[in-house]
């Protein structure tokens, strides 16, 4: 079971540099989508014994990232009428090493932190650690609004993965808590993507200056 | 009572979404907020009616937050008639909507003993004031509220790691996990130490991005600065409160488990350091909102120092809360006021308030004298307190600091604030229809009375209040 685990892990975290290093944005929303299916994979791997409301969270987490939040990001997509993140601030290549070197790094502090027992030998830490740090680089890089919101969604799902260490601390209704709040915060945002594309005439965030100092 | 409390403001919250009329909406929000400041001030009478069910009780650091903004937010809902009124040409479904709305998310943060219940409600505090902050529909509104969305969410999702890793911390000392409150403060001292650090760490950082504590405070400018004046009470007096709630409680667990000084360090130069940076940004500061926007940077750094002291300054961090909520309040509405009679926040053209506007001009004056901390008012004491404090607890650097870095800030808000209220306005300065009505001045001059009241004489039951959550942030019966 935790070799099984452990290679969907793996996926997701080649799947961190793939975005990183893709400039088609459809591409990349297509990415996290599966991300968030295969994530969805990992959480039924980590529980042996499924209970009904165990179950209901995880299709609840699959419908949720891996099919509704990357149909709400195609349709802006859509209708802002953009394919490519050009020149983002870090190039792709770079920011590919970037996000490997992250990954290293994870693996390093998940070896320093003490793990309980039933957890050793799993990489769900090192493998969140690590997603939420790619996540920060999509952030920080990208400049295009869309983008900036799929950081968003990747930061999330490395924080998914580590929710699945804890699956009893936080009760299925806080977790469905936490996945109505992804849902709508997303759903919010690419309204107001749409209203910068409006008022703007591009989803460019470099436009957004006129607030700085 | 929490049960009626929470969705007694969401009701009405669909209420004023059904409403068809756009002059009658707006009075739902007084109705509100008279019933809920009631039920409020029925509850902190009734210990009896404080525990609903394990995850939503009343503890007495909520009681305080809870009075604080129940109190801000009545005086906001008369106003919000008064402001509404003149923004016709505008549709104030969302507005009603989503004002109430905070009340309702407000009422689940303060009521609710759970970690994973409160990272849920704060986020909700999110996402219900970003309709507001896009009500003028202005390019630079829609700018605000990205930036406000963006680094609000990830701020708040660093806020859920950390809520993650201290239940891991139960789970790798082997005790049963869980995130409800009251348990996780039993078993502090058994948490594994290297993760309840780092918990402590995003906790800090992502409530308070939410907070706005420098260097996460990119967003309160901007956003302060493009938001009507009710708005920007609301935020500056109840949305940071909520978040300074939660900061509240991982403290509580911290120092439960005897992180006292690993801690200490950590709040002491985050508060430092938002004083310094709002400090430097107020200095030649031309736009007035922004100016208020740096003071909140400056009174969240306070808050968070207060802790940082610990001990003999909890008193006056806990009542930093509410003064600082109110006076607040006070200087939002009022600038708000000065905005609409120049339709202007820049100190160029904004001359004279004192003249055109007598009584917001004169309550936006004494609002900058109280925030500065100058007596009688109620945020002198309460900063008076915790500087006591320093001196008590033998941090005589930092007591220093403090004292040095408030009088930079008197001095650099000073000057925007008197460009903004002596002299008189440039002859090229049309003038607009707006003169101070009932409902745009009746409430800031009530708040201010309450915050020059607070300076004069902190309430008995108050200071019971007060000493109850000092004596249960410290863990003694």
């Amino acid at each position: 079971m935790t070799d099984l685990l452990n290679a969907v892990l793996v996926i997701i975290l080649v799947m961190n540099l793939f975005a990183l290093g893709t400039s088609r944005i459809r591409a990349v929303i297509r990415t996290v989508s599966v991300q968030g299916i295969l994530l969805g994979v990992a959480a039924l791997l980590v529980h042996q014994h499924l209970t009904i409301p165990v179950a209901l969270m995880i299709v609840v987490a699959i419908v949720i990232k891996g099919l509704l939040i990357p149909s709400i990001m195609m349709r802006a997509l859509r209708d802002a009428q953009i394919k490519r993140e050009i020149e983002p601030l870090i190039g792709f290549l770079p920011s590919i090493i970037l996000g490997a070197l992250a990954t290293a790094f994870a693996m390093l502090i998940a070896g320093q932190l003490p793990l309980a027992s039933q957890h050793y030998g799993t990489l769900l830490v090192p493998t969140s650690v690590a997603t939420v740090i790619v996540g920060f680089i999509f952030l920080v890089s990208r400049y295009k609004a869309i983008s900036q919101v799929i950081g968003y969604l990747i930061l999330e799902n490395g924080i998914f993965i580590f929710s699945l260490l804890l699956i009893e601390a936080m009760p299925v209704i806080v977790e469905m808590g936490v996945m109505l709040d992804l849902f709508v915060g997303i759903f919010v945002i690419c309204i107001i993507i749409n209203h910068i594309n409006q008022a703007f005439s591009s989803m460019d965030t470099r436009k957004l200056v006129s607030l700085k100092e | 009572m929490a049960f009626a409390m929470i969705l007694f403001p969401f009701a009405m919250a669909a209420t004023a979404a059904a409403v068809p009329s756009n002059r009658l909406r707006p009075w739902l929000l007084p109705l509100t907020a008279v019933f809920f400041s009631a039920a409020t001030v029925f509850v902190l009478m009734r210990p009896a009616l404080m525990t609903t069910s394990p995850w939503l009780i009343l503890d007495p650091p909520g009681r305080i937050v809870l009075l604080a903004i129940s109190t801000l937010f009545l005086f906001c809902s008369f106003y919000t008639v008064g402001y509404l009124q003149y923004r016709k040409e505008r549709s104030n479904r969302v507005f009603c909507a989503c004002m109430l709305g905070f009340l309702g998310v407000m009422s689940i943060v303060v009521w609710s003993h759970h970690l994973g219940l409160m990272w849920v409600a704060i986020e909700g505090t999110t996402l219900v004031m970003a309709p507001l902050i896009y009500f003028n529909r202005t390019p630079r509104s829609i700018e605000a509220t990205w930036k406000y969305l963006m680094i609000g969410s990830v701020g708040i999702a660093l806020a859920l790691l950390g809520t993650l890793f201290l239940a891991y911390a139960s789970v790798q000392a082997g005790l049963e996990s869980t995130l409800a409150f009251e348990d996780v403060l039993q078993n502090a001292s058994l948490l594994s130490k290297p993760w309840l650090h780092a918990a402590f760490i995003l906790l800090l950082v992502g409530y308070g991005t939410k907070m706005g504590l420098a260097p996460m405070h990119t967003w309160k400018p901007e956003v302060y600065g493009e938001v009507p004046g009710v708005v920007g009470a609301i935020f500056a007096g109840g949305v940071t409160s909520c978040a300074f709630l939660a900061v509240l409680r991982i403290y509580q667990i911290c120092l439960a488990a005897g992180e006292q000084a690993y801690m200490s360090r950590m709040l002491l130069l985050m508060g430092l350091f938002s004083m310094t940076v709002a400090g430097l940004f107020m200095v030649n500061q031309r736009d007035f909102k922004r100016t208020l926007a740096y003071s909140s940077v400056e009174h969240m750094g306070i808050l968070v120092l207060g802790l940082g002291i610990g001990g003999p300054a909890l008193f006056g961090t806990l009542l930093h809360i509410l003064t600082n909520g109110l006076t607040k309040g006070v200087l939002f509405l009022s600038s708000g006021n000065i905005h609409r009679a120049y339709d202007s926040k820049s100190t160029d053209v904004v001359r004279g308030a004192m003249r055109r506007l007598p009584l917001s001009g004169t309550l936006f004056l004494a609002g900058f004298l109280a925030i500065t901390g100058s007596p009688p008012f109620g945020p002198f004491v309460s900063e008076f307190t915790i500087l006591n404090g320093a001196f008590d607890a033998g941090r005589f650097w930092t007591a220093g600091l403090f004292l040095f870095l408030l009088l930079v800030i008197f001095i650099g808000m000073g000057k925007t604030v008197l460009a903004v209220v002596q002299g008189s306005a440039p002859a090229q300065v049309g003038q607009t229809p707006y003169r101070d009505g009932l409902l745009t001045a009746a409430p800031i001059v009530l708040l201010m009375g309450l915050v020059l009241l607070l300076g004069l004489l902190i309430p008995a039951p108050l200071n019971t209040m007060l000493h109850d959550a000092v004596s249960y942030l410290e863990g003694r019966p």
